[in-house]
């Protein structure tokens, strides 16, 4: 079975959830075997090694050809890199703010440098011609290829599935990691929501990843509840080699909370706990790890709660610098308003750090030994930050059973469940031909 | 001619509010009043009331010969009187019967039988006071809680002058034998030791209104047949939880039509008879000793302590709450040993049991918490309160003596620990 997936982000380029998934997601179906992916990710080359790029369809769209190898399994698959300035988790709000930045920014690694790139040279900033271009490129490699099956992650990408799927009628699979719900806290972009529901209805059939995010896409985009399922994200085993290089410099015990410091995540709340279990402990620092739009907001909000002195905020931190940062970790709050899945505490987890989660997120459908609460009850997250940092055994049956919990999350199975899936579509597909088609 | 011993359990914990942190050392209220008189309320009128008013009518009906047992705990009593005082009237009127026996139980439905035998003994005499004060008679048949039990605790029992002692007919310490004999303490045959019917008493708390049994319905007839199925046996406990049938067997499952045929037709088959505990012990002679030398207990499939003990938050509330018992004997306070002894309640310790991720048969009873973490959390809150509240009431120097003795007590045992370790090898 070969299928043609729309992603995002392979390493070393790995900024967030949405990418891990995807590449963990491959390298799991990679495993499982009988299944071939043929990736395309979108990228905006920037330093990278252009040697390999050829340039495909009307709008002289770069691509480049790679082969990725997975060390452990012996496996490699193909993908294929479209130049575009598409990436993942941005609202047209943000988007805006950031290709704005762009032109007076030349060190941005966004910047396209040689001018192949063709809309970048008349770039008008709209999220949504890029999406479209992109479906442009997509039909072209839909057509250059053969391939049994579409899977496209997030709505960045349906347009591309939707294009492919046209030209080559080919069923499609959409993997629904965040809705625009859970990205704008209810202020939803109608044209946003349009291109997801657009995609959910062309889909053949949708994975969402969580029955969090499942029922979203029933109850607010109408779909027909046979038409979804959940497959829950699983995490890569800990690299072993990888080492500390920080040592945590104080005494105390640190509560962290690690993501983008946006209102989905949730970080008014954590600073409100913090404020309370300050009041009646000493002895601990909290640390929010993560940038984004609301961080002065939360600054300023630790000053007024005077606890200025007592939380840290680190800005955005790079892939070993999150290691770090859960190494010197106690205890792991994530506190999202709404979180389709949620894989920083699995990571925090295979640190052996205790996590505490909130309920409106998919992850606590998965684990069991994690603490969880509702984001907005603040008091019952202070007093479960406090009786982890005050009540040993709680936060050591926590720390081991959570640790063997997530190693048993494996890519592998994940990968098993989306594979049924793409059988019982395609057993559909073939099902609903006329029978002289059949043979 | 067999005897049917028809016990029933009926406890309430006093269930704890949600205490959180910034309370400790603020609020020294622990209680949540608002759901434990609901609760209460619920179960009264849906349970207790209906249960009692079937069982009284039988017991007229059947003159003398239609018998039962309650095992009420001390906080189930004081519930209510707080809060439901028709079914504590309506218990007095069965007492007045003399058709029930009641037995002898810990007050709190404490788990102090396993850890400190003096705590054990005071409670039960706290609880067999209340039965005094309010049914006019004292236990002389022990039933621990939760059917605790070992070679050990049953000897404890025979010392306080109880005859006989109630427990889990449980497979494992059974083996071939069966538990409808009356057996004996293996230390003190003195004590009779009646082993609980594990099949027939689920076949009623559990099964009976379940439709995907290939048993049902039950009928008083087809109850009946089994009982007597087995010719040679002698006793037949029957204990349930009085809870049993309001959540499980609810009214409409016809449980209570069920009861009210079954001295029918137990006493028409001329094989059956009901019994007390304590009559069963003064009638039948041991047919052998019950060797139990690891404790049991009636929950869950391993029928031993590991739903009120054994992870290590459980291990941790257990073991802190009972590093207090020293210092709890210089305390008068009526507040502080009303506290002390409800944050002894079994069920503290059962709500924070990690089991319950693969083992929710038994523990789908009404539980306050969303998880055991929850529950761990609350406890350590509330006991921390009352650890602080417990050292204002010890005098500096006593506080000082007491401390010394207990390093010298973790030294002892730290040297005794070496010691083994080293004899073991």
């Amino acid at each position: 079975m070969k299928v043609l997936m729309f992603g995002w982000e392979f390493p070393p380029h790995i900024s967030g959830g949405l990418g891990t998934a995807c590449y963990g997601l491959t390298k799991g179906l990679s495993q499982i075997g009988n299944v071939n992916v043929l990736f395309v990710v979108p990228k905006a080359y920037g330093d990278e090694d252009h040697s390999g790029i050829s340039l495909m369809g009307a709008n002289n769209v770069p691509i480049n050809i790679k082969e990725l190898y997975f060390p452990k399994s012996d496996k490699s698959i193909n993908y294929i890199e479209v130049g575009s300035n598409l990436i993942p988790y941005v609202g047209e709000e943000e988007y805006l703010n950031l290709s704005e930045k762009k032109i007076t920014d030349s060190n941005n690694p966004l910047k396209i440098k040689d001018g192949k790139f063709n809309f970048s040279g008349t770039y008008n900033n709209d999220l949504f011609d890029e999406i479209y271009k992109y479906s442009l490129v997509a039909k072209v490699i839909a057509k250059n290829n053969s391939f049994d099956i579409i899977h496209a992650h997030d709505w960045l990408t349906f347009p591309a599935g939707i294009a492919a799927k046209r030209i080559s009628g080919k069923p499609l699979v959409i993997h629904v990691h965040a809705t625009e719900f859970d990205r704008s806290g209810g202020k939803v972009n109608p044209r946003v929501f349009n291109i997801e529901k657009e995609g959910m209805k062309m889909a053949d059939h949708i994975i969402a990843v969580s029955n969090l995010t499942r029922n979203i896409i029933i109850k607010k985009y109408g779909i027909n509840p046979d038409k979804v399922s959940t497959v829950y994200n699983a995490v890569e085993p800990l690299n072993k080699t990888a080492k500390t290089k920080l040592k945590k410099g104080v005494s105390e015990k640190i509560v962290t909370f690690l993501g983008r410091i946006t209102m989905q995540k949730g970080p008014e709340y954590f600073l409100e706990a913090a404020s309370m279990v300050l009041k009646k402990m000493n002895g601990v620092r909290f640390v929010m790890a993560g940038s984004g739009d609301m961080m002065n907001a939360m600054v300023k909000r630790a000053a007024e709660l005077k606890i200025a002195d007592k939380i840290h905020f680190t800005g955005f931190l790079k892939g070993d610098e999150v290691t770090d940062m859960l190494h010197m970790s106690d205890v792991l709050v994530m506190p999202s308003v709404s979180e389709p899945f949620g894989i920083v505490p699995l990571e925090a987890m295979q640190s052996n750090v205790p996590v505490i989660i909130s309920y409106q997120s998919g992850v606590s459908e998965v684990v069991k030994y994690a603490l969880k609460v509702n984001f907005w009850n603040t008091t019952e997250m202070a007093d479960a930050i406090y009786g982890l940092l005050n009540y040993p055994s709680i936060w050591r049956l926590i720390k081991r059973e959570g640790k063997e919990e997530v190693d048993n999350l494996l890519w592998e199975n994940s990968a098993r469940n989306v594979r049924e899936i793409y059988l019982k579509v395609l057993k559909k597909e073939q099902d609903n031909l006329p029978v002289k088609n059949k043979l | 001619m067999k005897s049917i011993c028809f016990c029933f359990e009926v406890h309430q914990p006093f269930r704890f509010r949600k205490y959180r942190f910034f309370d400790i050392g603020n609020d020294h209220y622990y209680y949540d009043d608002y759901t434990n008189e609901t609760y209460m309320h619920n179960i009264a009128e849906q349970c207790y009331l209906p249960a009692n008013n079937v069982l009284l009518e039988l017991i007229k009906k059947y003159k003398g010969t239609f018998k039962i047992s309650f095992s009420i705990t001390g906080a189930a009593i004081e519930q209510f009187s707080m809060y439901a005082p028709k079914v504590l009237e309506s218990f007095k009127k069965l007492a007045k019967t003399g058709q029930v026996e009641f037995l002898s139980e810990t007050y709190s439905h404490s788990l102090a039988s396993i850890k400190n035998e003096e705590l054990f003994a005071e409670q039960i005499k706290k609880h067999d006071d209340l039965i005094k004060e309010y049914f006019d008679v004292t236990p002389v048949f022990f039933k621990n809680t939760e059917l605790i039990y070992n070679d050990r605790i049953g000897e404890f029992i025979a010392t306080l002058g109880f005859r006989g002692m109630l427990t889990e007919g449980a497979k494992h310490i059974l083996g071939w034998k069966s538990p409808d004999f009356l057996y004996c303490n293996v230390r003190n045959p003195r004590l009779k030791i009646l082993l609980r019917n594990i099949s027939l008493s689920d076949d009623l708390a559990y099964r009976f209104s379940n439709k995907d049994w290939n048993k049902y319905p039950l009928t008083a007839e087809k109850f009946v047949e089994w009982m007597t199925a087995e010719k040679k046996s002698e006793i037949i406990n029957l204990f349930i939880n009085y809870d049993s049938f309001w959540k499980r067997q609810p009214e409409s499952s016809g449980i209570f039509d069920f009861l009210k045929k079954l001295p029918e037709v137990s006493l028409n088959s001329g094989k059956l008879k009901f019994a007390t505990p304590s009559e069963v012990i003064d009638e039948y002679q041991p047919v052998s000793s019950v060797h139990v030398p690891n404790t049991i207990s009636w929950a869950d499939e391993e029928r031993d302590l590991s739903a009120w003990l054994g992870n290590e938050m459980q291990d941790e509330a257990f073991n802190k709450l009972y590093a207090l018992s020293d210092k709890m004997k210089m305390v008068k306070d009526k507040d502080m040993i009303r506290d002390w002894n409800y944050l002894q309640t079994s069920d503290h310790f059962y709500y924070m049991c990690t089991k319950v991720f693969s083992d929710g048969e038994i523990h789908d009873l009404f539980n306050p918490y969303e998880s055991p973490y929850e529950a761990f959390i609350n406890y350590m809150n509330i006991l921390s309160d009352f650890t602080l509240r417990l050292d204002k009431f010890i005098p500096e120097s006593n506080a000082e003596k007491i401390k010394n003795l207990e390093k010298l007590l973790e030294e002892k045992n730290k040297e005794i620990y070496n010691y083994t370790k080293k004899i073991e090898g």
